[in-house]
C-alpha cells in the first residue's frame, strides 16, 4: 500500500488532499456525497472577528473554465464559530483548519488568539489575499512589508501550525512568500483567486455588484502551477498548491511542481465528491509509477 | 433530506415550443423522494462556454413511472446543450436540493398557484401533490404571448387554469395581477414562481388581502448546497442562500 501521508510543519496529514476555504462550507454540506473523514483536512470558510454580511448580490459570474466570485467573507464571526461551528467541525473525522481573515492586524490577531485556544483546531490559514473586501484582505498580501508585519503579529499570538494564503495579484509572489517565511509562517498556500471582471454587454453593466471579483477554476491552473513552482524553489517551508484542481492528475502536477499538499476549491461545486476521487486517483498514480510514498513526488519535476 | 449525485438516464427530450423543452430522466433504481419546489443541479457536458451546473426546478415527479421531468427554457449555452440531450444519454444530476413549497401544515383549502413564463414548471408537481392530498389547486399563469404558456393541458387535469398574456393572444390581456379571477373569487394561500416583478406584485396582492404567500426565487448559483454563498438574498434575518434556505420563501421573511 502506498503511503499518502504528508505533513505541513508539525501537522501530520493522512493524505495531501485538502478542501479550499469558501468552497466546502464547514464540511457537513458535503457529507451526503462523500466520506469527509477521508480528507487530509477541511479548510473552513474565512472567519473574521465580527460577523460580516458580505457583498450584495450578484456575487458570482460564470466564465470560460471558471467563475468569478465576490462573496466578501460572509461569515457569522468568531464567537458564533466557537459556539456553533467548532463542535461540528471537531466531529468531521479529519483535521479542520480555519481560514482567518480580517481588516486590520488587530482583527487577524484576535481571531488567531481565539483559534489558538481551541484544541480541536490544529492549524489556521491566514488569508492575506481576499480580493473582495474593501479594507485589509488582499492589501496585506500584495506588499512584502505589510505581509511580514501581519504574519509576525499573528505568529506571536498563535502557537500551532500557521499557513499563510498568498495572493497571485502581485508582481513577484516569491517576495511575499519569503516575507511570510521570515515572519514565522510554517507553510504558504497559493494561489487565492486572480482579480478579474465580467461585463454584461446587453445591459452595459458589470455582472458583479462589486464590479471586480476573484477568478477561480481550471482557467487559473497554469498560473497557479507556475507560481507554486517558483515559490517552492524560493522558500524552505512547505507549499500548498491551489488553483483549478479538478482531478488526481491536476493534483499530482502541483506536487511535482513542489507542493507538499493541495487544496481543491471550485471543482467541489461541479462534483461534490471530487476530492475523494482525487485521493483514490493519487493512490493509483503512485502505485502505477512504483512510488512508496507521496512524499517522493514532491518537487520531483525533472526540468 | 438526503441529497444524491446520480447518473440518470435520459428517457426523452421533447421540444415543446420554439425556446422550451421537457427533459425526462429515469434511473435503474427508485429515484430519490423530493418535494414540489425543490430543484436539481444538472451537469452540462461538452460545452466550452459553460462551467457550472444548471439549477433546474423539478417540473414533475412520476413515482409510478420512476420519471422526473424538467421543463426548461433555452436561454444560453448551458440550456442549449441540455436541449441537445437524446434518449439513453447519461445526465449527472444532484438532487433533491433546497426547501420546497409547504402546504400540508398550512390549513390550505383554496390555494392559488401563480406562475409566469417557465416559472410555471414547479407548479405542476405542486398541484399534483395538492390534488393527492384532496386539495383542489387553481392555476393562474402569465406570459408575454400564447406560446409562452406551456403544457396547459397537463395543468388542467389537476385544476382550473386561468391565464393572461401581455399581448392578449391567450386568456385575458395584461398581467396576472390584472386577472378578474382575483376579484371574483377568494383564495386562502398563494404559491408563486416566475419573474421577480411578477412575484413581487403577487406578494403585494397577498399582503393586501391578508393571505399567506410563498415564492420560489431564482438566483445565480454555483454549488446548490449552501457552500459557496453566491446565491444570497437579503432577508429580514440577513443574507441567506437561495439554494439552501430557499428557493421557496414565505414573503413575510423577504424585504419585498
Amino acid at each position: 500500500m502506498v503511503s499518502l501521508e504528508t505533513s505541513i510543519g508539525s501537522l501530520k496529514l493522512a493524505n495531501p488532499v485538502l478542501t479550499a476555504s469558501g468552497t466546502f462550507g464547514y464540511g457537513t454540506e458535503y457529507s451526503d456525497f462523500m466520506d469527509v473523514s477521508k480528507l487530509g483536512a477541511v479548510i473552513v470558510k474565512g472567519t473574521t472577528i465580527k460577523p460580516r454580511e458580505g457583498n450584495p448580490y450578484p456575487r458570482m459570474a460564470e466564465t470560460p473554465s471558471g467563475m468569478l466570485n465576490a462573496v466578501g467573507l460572509q461569515n457569522k464571526g468568531a464567537d458564533y464559530f466557537v459556539k456553533n461551528i467548532y463542535p461540528v467541525v471537531c466531529k468531521l473525522g479529519c483535521p479542520a483548519i480555519v481560514n482567518v481573515s480580517g481588516s486590520t492586524i488587530e482583527d487577524y490577531v484576535a481571531v488567531a488568539e481565539v483559534m489558538d485556544s481551541l484544541d480541536g483546531i490544529p492549524a489556521i490559514e491566514l488569508n492575506i489575499s481576499c480580493p473582495n473586501v474593501r479594507q485589509g484582505g488582499m492589501a496585506f498580501g500584495v506588499n512584502p512589508c505589510s505581509a511580514e508585519e501581519v504574519v509576525s503579529a499573528v505568529r506571536k499570538a498563535y502557537h500551532k501550525t500557521l499557513i499563510v494564503k498568498l495572493s497571485p495579484n502581485v508582481t513577484d509572489i516569491t517576495e511575499i512568500a519569503r516575507a511570510a517565511e521570515s515572519a514565522g509562517a510554517d507553510a504558504v498556500s497559493l494561489i487565492n483567486t486572480l482579480l478579474g471582471m465580467a461585463v454584461d454587454a446587453e445591459r452595459r453593466r458589470p455582472v458583479l455588484s462589486t464590479v471586480t471579483g476573484g477568478l477561480s477554476g481550471p482557467a487559473v491552473k497554469p498560473v497557479a502551477l507556475r507560481m507554486v513552482w517558483q515559490t517552492a524553489k524560493a522558500v524552505s517551508i512547505p507549499v500548498i498548491g491551489i488553483g483549478g484542481i479538478c482531478s488526481a492528475t491536476d493534483a499530482i502536477e502541483f506536487m511535482l511542481a513542489g507542493a507538499s499538499a493541495v487544496e481543491i476549491g471550485t471543482a467541489n461545486f461541479i462534483d461534490p465528491s471530487v476530492s475523494a476521487k482525487v485521493i483514490d486517483g493519487m493512490q493509483a498514480y503512485l502505485s502505477r509509477h512504483g512510488f512508496n510514498s507521496v512524499k517522493e513526488i514532491i518537487g520531483a519535476l525533472e526540468v | 433530506m438526503k441529497k444524491y449525485q446520480l447518473d440518470l438516464c435520459v428517457r426523452d427530450n421533447i421540444h415543446i415550443a420554439e425556446d422550451a423543452f421537457m427533459l425526462e430522466v429515469t434511473h435503474s433504481e427508485p429515484l430519490p423522494e423530493s418535494e414540489p419546489g425543490q430543484f436539481a443541479e444538472l451537469l452540462v457536458e461538452g460545452s466550452n462556454k459553460t462551467f457550472l451546473r444548471r439549477p433546474i426546478s423539478i417540473h414533475d415527479y412520476d413515482r409510478d413511472g420512476n420519471i422526473i421531468r424538467f421543463l426548461i427554457r433555452r436561454v444560453g449555452p448551458g440550456t442549449e446543450k441540455l436541449s441537445e440531450l437524446k434518449s439513453s444519454d447519461t445526465l449527472n444530476v444532484i438532487l433533491p436540493l433546497g426547501n420546497g413549497f409547504v402546504f400540508r401544515n398550512q390549513s390550505v383549502q383554496r390555494p392559488l398557484l401563480v406562475g409566469g413564463g417557465v416559472g410555471i414548471a414547479p407548479l405542476l408537481f405542486l398541484g399534483r401533490e395538492m390534488k393527492a392530498c384532496g386539495i383542489e389547486p387553481t392555476f393562474l399563469f402569465g406570459g408575454r404571448e400564447k406560446c409562452n404558456l406551456l403544457r396547459m393541458g397537463e395543468y388542467s387535469n389537476l385544476g382550473r387554469v386561468f391565464a393572461t398574456t401581455e399581448d392578449g393572444s391567450f386568456g385575458q390581456k395584461g398581467f396576472v395581477t390584472d386577472h378578474s379571477l382575483l376579484e371574483e373569487e377568494q383564495f386562502d394561500y398563494i404559491f408563486s414562481c416566475g419573474p421577480t416583478p411578477m412575484m413581487k406584485a403577487v406578494a403585494g396582492f397577498a399582503s393586501e388581502h391578508g393571505i399567506g404567500c410563498q415564492v420560489s426565487l431564482e438566483h445565480r448559483m454555483a454549488c446548490g448546497i449552501g457552500a459557496c454563498l453566491c446565491c444570497v438574498e437579503e432577508t429580514k434575518s440577513g443574507n441567506v442562500c437561495v439554494c439552501k434556505d430557499g428557493p421557496v420563501f414565505t414573503t413575510d421573511k423577504l424585504l419585498w
